[in-house]
């Protein structure tokens, strides 16, 4: 396992890389029992580049999204292993207070539910002006000045009438738009953590949203780690692409070779579910993957996908695959890819 | 909001006179003759129906009554059997000492009990929460009269700190202009600069207005505390984080404001509930207030005294709910902004 | 504090085996609520043996023997300025706060939920009359309401407790109402009602029992309550009269002795504290496991 993992790394590693999770695991010790949220989990970002973590909920993408800046709520939550390396430092040995120099900073990140996501006794652009008078030194009314300016960055009409509105007179594409700007806000932009940000808005916003990060992160030149279990969205602002099942990564590609040659039978369901697959022309029906996901408390140490694939055999029950590699920038962990490459 | 606020007042006036009513008749039908406790054991037959029929306790009951309601209209609230002196002069003259301690309890019951709400919930599970809310627990289970007594006793009998009762050491003669003995005393600095009425002042507000703020300490800790928890878990606070604001502002400044709501309302009921509580707390600590003035009554039979005073007291409380009320859908932000 | 999901990175709650089980899971996790129970249960304990428990009578004055110190021979606790053993005092004073306690929540409880399931039931102009009572009672503090009723009735004990329990009637018929009307609107009542069930099997069988959990945590809170009432109704002269060994009487009878014997003070107001706290810990933990059925 150790050698393989290291062989992907390497090769992510002679692109500059923004950020880098090696073997995280995550625990969740709840009243019934020990959940393991996320399992030697390890992939890297580029510089400048978008990766896209995919997966159905409860996969453990967004607990990996939180452990980054150290947002998971700690009693219940617990992380195991592993060390998650930015601009040289590792994360996860960081104190709570040297976190706080880096969220918002150099890591900022925006969320599923703009309505309750956003104070609402606080009109927008106080919101926004606070993250800059936290990192910045500036007056209060420069720090609203540029508040301002953010808003209109990320495309609101009106934004100095707009600053002073209450979250709840703002429309959910809006409100999407002011958590944008909240995480403009950060002085040194690294990284940006979207967390499955346009699942709760209409799919005429989603698109502009999309298309306003992904400007963004090209004139800003950050790195942008995008949570999703939405492939569409995937296929249009993803440079890589990491699915996870279960807690435990299952394919890994860059996205051209990702939905050009989907490989792990997971992966597969995942596409041949999309309504815009060629297939479904003139089909009444979406094909959907049969069964549901396994419960994290009581899973063995084979692939958890197991009880749900049509091509498990004896060892997958019994050991989790290790990686194979499809091509340079294209990996797959599964015990039978030749059976399912196949039947494809 | 404007028709909410129309509707409760509507209902003040029916309360009110249901208050009212009440009162009457309880005490109307209460056994014991006044007109005997009035005139003693000794008093002759004549004499006791000659005094009825001045006081109208020979008419009918409910020509009583509507006599009565009609004075009370007038603001008279007849006049008290031991002092002679009309009962809404004697109340008016002993308020401001009754509103001076309930004040003064009721801040430092809200800015130790929001302190310590904020800090149970920010600590959750921890030694300081467990013995917060224990605390608070304890101070809800004791009788409120016996935690003066024991305030007096460790305080003022075994060490010398604070005075036993009173408002201000008896040797001193201040001048007062409101009755308001603090600012009275503030007042007599600027033209004497003596400090000493001051420093009296409080040093005999401190022990009562402890002993009667504790009850509500405690439950607006609680309220508090269970409010903070909720607004914590909250995804805008999740997002203050994500950007990085310090968490010391991100509990007292985000957190805190959203949870207000309801601690405020239970500041407001406390604040009502600590004047009908004042009868107990005044009585120890010989404060010279309404409650006092009650107990006094009620021990005396002085009925229209005891029924005045409990027709104000009533009514302070009715129209504190009815503030807290209006409040409540003032400062609710969701229904404020529409 | 249930089983949980982990879903955008929070925990959500999710459903739990059987309810009765989930309950009994959670009495045994909340100590505060067990340890209210054990309290509870010393306190009726010694309630109800206070004859075979105490040593003494708690009315015998030896006058020979008065404000003697805790600790000293044959006297545990001390004794009061008049030679009573405070410890027999104390103990029947548990005796009467019991009787207090079943008494005023009785009186509240039975005619309250009377009140209110009659009222939730039929509803209409008899409905609003007692509501518009209720509220009439509740505009009054709750202190002065049980003066103004003892003072009607005369100064004595019983005369507290009744004074005591029907002030504490609005609570629980407003409670009561509240779940009735919740209830009104079940299948099961329509069932019930088209195969023929008469009003008052409806209200009383079928009902009233889906609203006891409110009901169950109000009563264990009314007893402290109901006891703090009794001390500060003694206090002002209006409750027990003396020499009723009531803890509240105690405490008032008390006052001249901070300075000299400060044991006459303290135990009688430390017995109703613990008292207190017990009931008070227990139906907190009641209301703490039987919460998500509480949310009217």
């Amino acid at each position: 396992m150790q050698t393989t993992e290291k062989q992907t790394t390497d090769k992510q590693n002679s692109a500059e890389t923004m950020i880098e999770i090696k073997g995280l695991s995550v625990n969740f010790n709840t009243q019934r029992g020990v959940v393991k949220a996320v399992r030697n989990l390890s992939f890297s970002i580029p510089n400048g580049k978008t990766l896209a973590l995919v997966g159905e909920s409860g996969c453990g993408k967004s607990v990996t999204a939180h452990s980054i800046n150290q947002l998971l709520p700690m009693p219940p939550g617990e992380i195991v292993s592993g060390e998650i390396w930015f601009r040289g430092e590792d994360l996860l040995k960081k104190s709570e207070k040297e976190m706080q120099k880096i969220r918002g900073v150099k890591i900022s990140m925006i969320f599923q539910e703009p309505m309750t996501s956003l104070n609402p006794v606080f009109s927008v652009g106080r919101q926004i002006a606070d993250v800059f008078l936290t990192h910045h030194a500036l007056s209060k009314a420069e720090a609203w000045e540029r508040a301002v300016e953010l808003l209109n960055l990320v495309k609101i009409p009106s934004p100095a009438k707009r600053a002073e509105s209450y979250p709840h007179q703002l429309s959910g594409g809006m409100r999407q738009r002011a958590m944008i700007a909240m995480a403009l806000a950060s002085p040194d932009p690294g990284l940006m953590i979207a967390d499955e940000p346009t699942t709760a808005l209409d799919v005429t916003i989603q698109a502009q949203i999309l298309d306003l990060m992904v400007s963004l992160q090209q004139r800003i030149g950050m790195s942008l780690l995008l949570i999703t279990h939405d492939m569409g969205v995937v296929a249009e602002t993803a440079d890589h692409v990491v699915v996870m099942y279960a807690g435990r990564k299952v394919e890994e590609g860059d996205v051209f070779s990702l939905f050009r040659e989907p490989s792990h039978p997971y992966t597969l369901g995942l596409m041949n579910s999309l309504p815009s697959n060629e297939k479904y022309r003139g089909a009444s029906r979406l094909e959907a993957i049969p069964g549901t996901v396994p419960d994290l408390l009581s899973i063995g140490e084979g692939c958890p996908f197991m009880n749900r694939c049509r091509y498990a055999t004896e060892i997958c029950g019994k050991e989790f695959p290790d990686e194979t590699r499809l091509s340079e920038n294209h990996s797959a962990w599964c015990h039978n890819l030749s059976a399912v490459k196949e039947s494809k | 909001m404007g028709k909410y606020i129309l509707k409760r007042l509507g209902l003040l006036i029916p309360t009110l006179l249901g208050v009212i009513t009440l009162v009457f008749f309880m005490i109307a039908l209460s056994p014991g003759d006044p007109a005997r406790v009035m005139l003693g054991e000794r008093a002759s037959a004549e004499q006791l129906a000659r005094l009825r029929a001045d006081m109208g306790l020979d008419r009918p009951l409910h020509q009583q009554y509507f006599s009565y309601l009609g004075r009370i209209a007038h603001f008279d609230l007849g006049k008290s059997i031991t002092t002679g002196r009309p009962v809404v002069k004697e109340i008016m003259e002993l308020f401001p000492a009754t509103m001076e301690l309930a004040f003064f309890a009721m801040l430092i019951a809200s800015v130790a009990g929001i302190i310590i709400g904020v800090i149970s919930a920010t600590r959750r599970n921890t030694m300081v929460d467990y013995v917060s809310m224990v605390g608070a627990l304890f101070g809800v289970s004791m009788p409120v009269f016996w935690l003066g007594l024991v305030l007096i006793m460790i305080f003022s009998v075994f060490f010398d700190f604070f005075p036993t009762g009173g408002r201000m050491n008896i040797r001193y003669y201040m001048e007062t202009i409101t009755n308001f003995y603090l600012i009275d005393s503030l007042i007599a600095v600027f033209k004497t600069g003596d400090w000493h009425y001051l420093g009296s002042a409080l040093k005999h507000l401190i022990l009562p207005a402890v002993a009667l703020g504790t009850i509500p300490l405690a439950i607006i800790a609680r309220t508090t505390r269970s409010s903070m928890l909720e607004v914590l878990k909250q995804d805008y606070v999740k997002t203050a984080r994500a950007a990085g604001i310090p968490e010391r502002k991100v509990v007292y400044r985000y957190a805190l404001k959203n949870a207000l709501l309801p601690i405020i309302t239970v500041i407001g009921i406390q604040f009502g509930l600590l004047l009908s509580g004042a009868i107990l707390t005044e009585t120890i600590f010989a404060w010279p207030g309404i409650g006092k003035w009650i107990y006094h009554s009620i021990s005396a039979r002085d009925y229209p005294a005891v029924q005045g005073g409990i027709i104000v007291i009533s009514t302070v409380f009715v129209l504190i709910n009815l503030l807290v009320d209006i409040l409540y859908s003032v400062v609710n932000p969701k229904v404020r902004l529409k | 504090m249930n089983e949980s999901l982990i879903q955008n990175g929070n925990i959500i709650e999710v459903k739990d085996p059987t309810p009765f089980q989930e309950s009994l899971h959670n009495l045994k996790q909340n100590r505060a609520a067990v340890a209210g129970l054990v309290i509870i249960a010393l306190f009726l304990l010694v309630g109800i043996f206070a004859p075979l428990l105490s040593p003494r009578s708690p009315y015998a004055q030896i006058i020979a023997d008065r404000t003697l110190p805790p600790f000293s021979p044959g006297y545990l606790l001390g004794t009061d300025d008049l030679g009573r053993d405070m410890l027999s005092r104390l103990m029947y004073g548990a005796r009467i706060s019991m009787v207090i306690g079943v008494v005023s929540v009785g009186i509240a409880m039975g005619f309250g939920m009377l009140i209110g399931v009659t009222s939730g039931y039929i509803g209409g102009l008899y409905d609003k009359i007692v509501m518009r009572l209720i509220d009439i009672m509740l505009a009054f503090p709750y202190i002065l309401l049980t003066i103004v009723i003892v003072a009607v009735l005369g100064p004595s004990l019983f005369n507290a407790m009744v004074a005591i329990g029907i002030s504490q009637i609005p609570r629980y018929a407003r409670l009561v109402r509240a779940s009735v009307l919740a209830e009104k609107e079940n299948d099961y009542v329509t069932a019930e009602r088209s195969l023929g069930a008469s009003p008052l099997s409806l209200m009383f069988v079928s009902i009233l029992p889906n609203c006891l959990a409110p009901v169950s945590v109000q009563a264990t809170l009314g007893v402290g309550e109901a006891i703090l009432s009794s001390a500060a109704l003694s206090f002002l002269g209006l409750g027990a009269q003396p020499p009723t060994p009531e803890w509240g009487l105690m405490i008032a009878s008390s006052r001249e002795f901070i300075t000299n014997a400060w044991w006459i003070v303290t135990f009688p107001g430390l017995a109703t504290l613990f008292a207190v706290l017990g009931f008070n810990l227990f139906g907190d933990g009641l209301r703490d496991i039987l919460d998500p059925k509480l949310r009217d």
